[in-house]
């Protein structure tokens, strides 16, 4: 007989309240578990994905609606604004860096960026096999994309007018696959990247004559650029040089997602705090089972202090029945929460949004854990005591 | 001595239910406490269990203090005092078995003891019965078993006879007397039955406090 042994016999005389308080404080976990990783995963993500990026210059519009489209590539574009922006941009002396991004059309509802080398530099990111675009009409694909798409070097594809599935073909602008990139976990993964001709390519058509061919050249556009300061005066200056410019505007990530947060953060913090409730209602569960375990088992608890159990040995087996209920609750909560994680992640997936995986809960773990056994130590403490200090003498006199 | 009790007054409130007369048991000695109706003899053998305090006064066994002034350290007490109760309160969650193992769980030593001592009580067949399907005294060797399994120096038994006829109140004398001997434990039987008085040299006469 082991002291798990007595205190789970114990418990299988009252099965429907041990299984409903496990279930409400597995329910408490697992919506826990959820709102820690989305938060947490969705913000590293968030940062991730703006990093390096100081400003992002493009047509006038929503600026929020810009940071997302051209940052995180989850929302249409405002617009286009002339190649030559581009080259305004390096020439100022507060500027770093310019990459400009050449968006509007997709394959299989991941998007098409005609870009330069730098915006993989400036994600980290490296290829994980073939080599880089050389070419117009050559393409990179990121390690999500080669994953549900299957594409590989040596693959061929035709992109999509529009940035959602079920657009037309451009069946006369074939892109040759010759490289895929590793896995950075930015948005990088979820793009086919290319070089910005491919655009002109593909929308422009063949000029009839050297005169058109200048005319198109002219009046060649970017949809958006990404933006890094030389120095801290830049952020100062920049943007109201852009936003003095009619056609343009100037967005910053860090600010347009700070907004962002200020208006979704309400629902993200109301959602965390029914967690907490819920994990309150849990504590007040377990304390109520633990409670009327003491009360409706004093006489089985008189009972072993009659025979040796000591003070403290009872009160060690309440605060054992507590740990096991915290344990299997912790584990179905567990479960439930990675499941979730999982549905809400394959929807993203297939909105090809933000990626959310089950298998990152680690960071929450210790969370989780620490929260399951201080509530079910504080459930048992009263208990416990009680169990203790009981008059056993009169306890066993009334049974 | 291995038993002195010195002392000993218990009351609830300022109602006094205990007033014992000092005693003490040496080696091999048994006794029987009897007294009327409201003297305190189950009172008396819940002190000597140690589980309840007496107000004033003191136990010692074998040099121990029962109840050490700084609080209560009983951790020692299931090795050295098994207690068969009138109502002989068994778990009615566990098996004869476990009945008898847990008392060897909660004192530290070996579960291996109680089985055999099961089959010698003759209930070799009856081990993985609840208590709810054993008969009376079926129950009652249970709780003898689970008293004695640990070898304790003081065993005591609350009126073990109330609810036998003669010839089952002798045996399940006989019983006690028997596994006390084996376990060389010191023998005290509350009883108010003069079957069982007469059978013990040592008698300690409770009276009903004033």
């Amino acid at each position: 007989m082991t002291a798990v042994g007595l205190v789970v016999a114990q418990m299988r005389r009252r099965p429907l309240q041990t299984v409903l308080g496990v279930a409400l404080l597995a329910l408490g976990i697992a919506t826990l578990v959820f709102v820690v990783v989305v938060q947490s995963q969705l913000t590293r993500q968030l940062e991730r994905d703006a990093r390096n990026i100081d400003l992002v210059v493009g047509a006038k519009g929503s600026p929020l609606q810009l940071v997302l489209s051209a940052v995180y590539q989850v929302d249409v574009p405002t617009g286009n604004v002339p190649l030559a922006t581009v080259d305004l941009l390096r020439g100022n002396r507060l500027v770093r860096q310019a990459i400009p991004l050449a968006m509007g059309d997709s394959y299989r509802g991941f998007r098409i960026v005609g870009t330069e080398p730098a915006f993989l530099e400036l994600h980290e990111a490296a290829l994980a096999s073939g080599r880089m675009w050389s070419a117009p009409m050559q393409a990179v694909v990121g390690s999500e994309v080669a994953l549900e798409t299957g594409l590989a070097p040596g693959a061929e594809f035709f992109g999509t007018h529009g940035i959602a599935e079920g657009g037309a073909v451009h069946e006369d602008a074939r892109y040759r696959v010759v490289g895929v990139l590793a896995r950075t976990q930015s948005v990088i993964d979820r793009l086919v990247l290319t070089d910005k001709a491919s655009f002109w390519h593909v929308h422009e058509g063949d000029a009839v004559d050297e005169a058109e061919r200048r005319i198109l050249e002219a009046e060649r556009e970017v949809t958006a650029i990404l933006v890094r300061y030389a120095s801290p005066m830049g952020a100062a200056i920049v943007p109201r040089q852009i936003n003095a410019e009619s056609r343009l505007q100037a967005a910053s990530p860090a600010s347009e997602i700070a907004r962002l947060f200020a208006v979704v953060g309400v629902g993200i913090e109301t959602m965390r705090g029914f967690a907490w409730i819920l994990v309150g209602s849990s504590l007040l569960a377990l304390f109520v089972t633990l409670f009327n375990a003491l009360e409706e088992r004093r006489y089985d608890i008189a009972i072993m202090r009659l025979v040796g159990a000591s003070s403290a040995r009872v009160a060690g087996l309440l605060l054992l029945e507590a740990w096991l209920l915290a344990g299997v609750a912790l584990a179905l909560g567990l479960a439930l929460g990675v499941a979730a994680v999982a549905v809400v992640g394959s929807w993203l997936a297939e909105a090809r949004a933000f990626s959310l995986s089950a298998s990152a809960i680690g960071p929450a773990m210790g969370l989780v854990v620490t929260v399951a056994l201080a509530v079910a130590t504080l459930a048992a403490v009263l208990p416990a005591w009680r169990a203790a200090r009981m008059d056993v003498s009169r306890v066993l006199a009334m049974g | 001595m291995v038993l002195t009790a010195q002392s000993i007054l218990h009351r609830y409130g300022a109602i006094t239910v205990l007033q014992a007369p000092d005693f003490e048991l040496g080696e091999h000695e048994h006794c029987a406490v009897v007294g009327p109706s409201g003297s305190g003899k189950s009172t008396l053998l819940n002190v000597l269990a140690g589980i309840l305090r007496p107000s004033v006064g003191s136990i010692v066994l074998e040099g121990d203090d029962l109840y050490p002034p700084a609080g209560r350290d009983d951790r020692w007490r299931g090795r050295r005092i098994g207690v068969v109760p009138q109502k002989l309160h068994l778990l009615a969650s566990l098996s004869a078995l476990d009945n008898v193992a847990i008392a060897c769980h909660f004192a530290g030593t070996s579960e291996l003891a109680a089985a055999p001592l099961l089959e010698q009580l003759g209930l070799a067949d009856r081990v993985w019965a609840k208590p709810a399907e054993l008969s009376l005294g079926e129950q009652q060797r249970v709780a003898i078993a689970r008293a004695v399994v640990n070898h304790p120096r003081l065993l005591l038994a609350d009126e073990p006879t109330s609810s036998l006829d003669d010839d089952n109140a002798q045996r399940v004398l006989d019983l006690l007397l028997k596994v006390a001997h084996t376990a060389r434990a010191l023998l005290v039987v509350a009883t108010h039955d003069a079957r069982i008085r007469a059978r013990f040299a040592r008698v300690i006469q409770l009276e009903r406090p004033a």
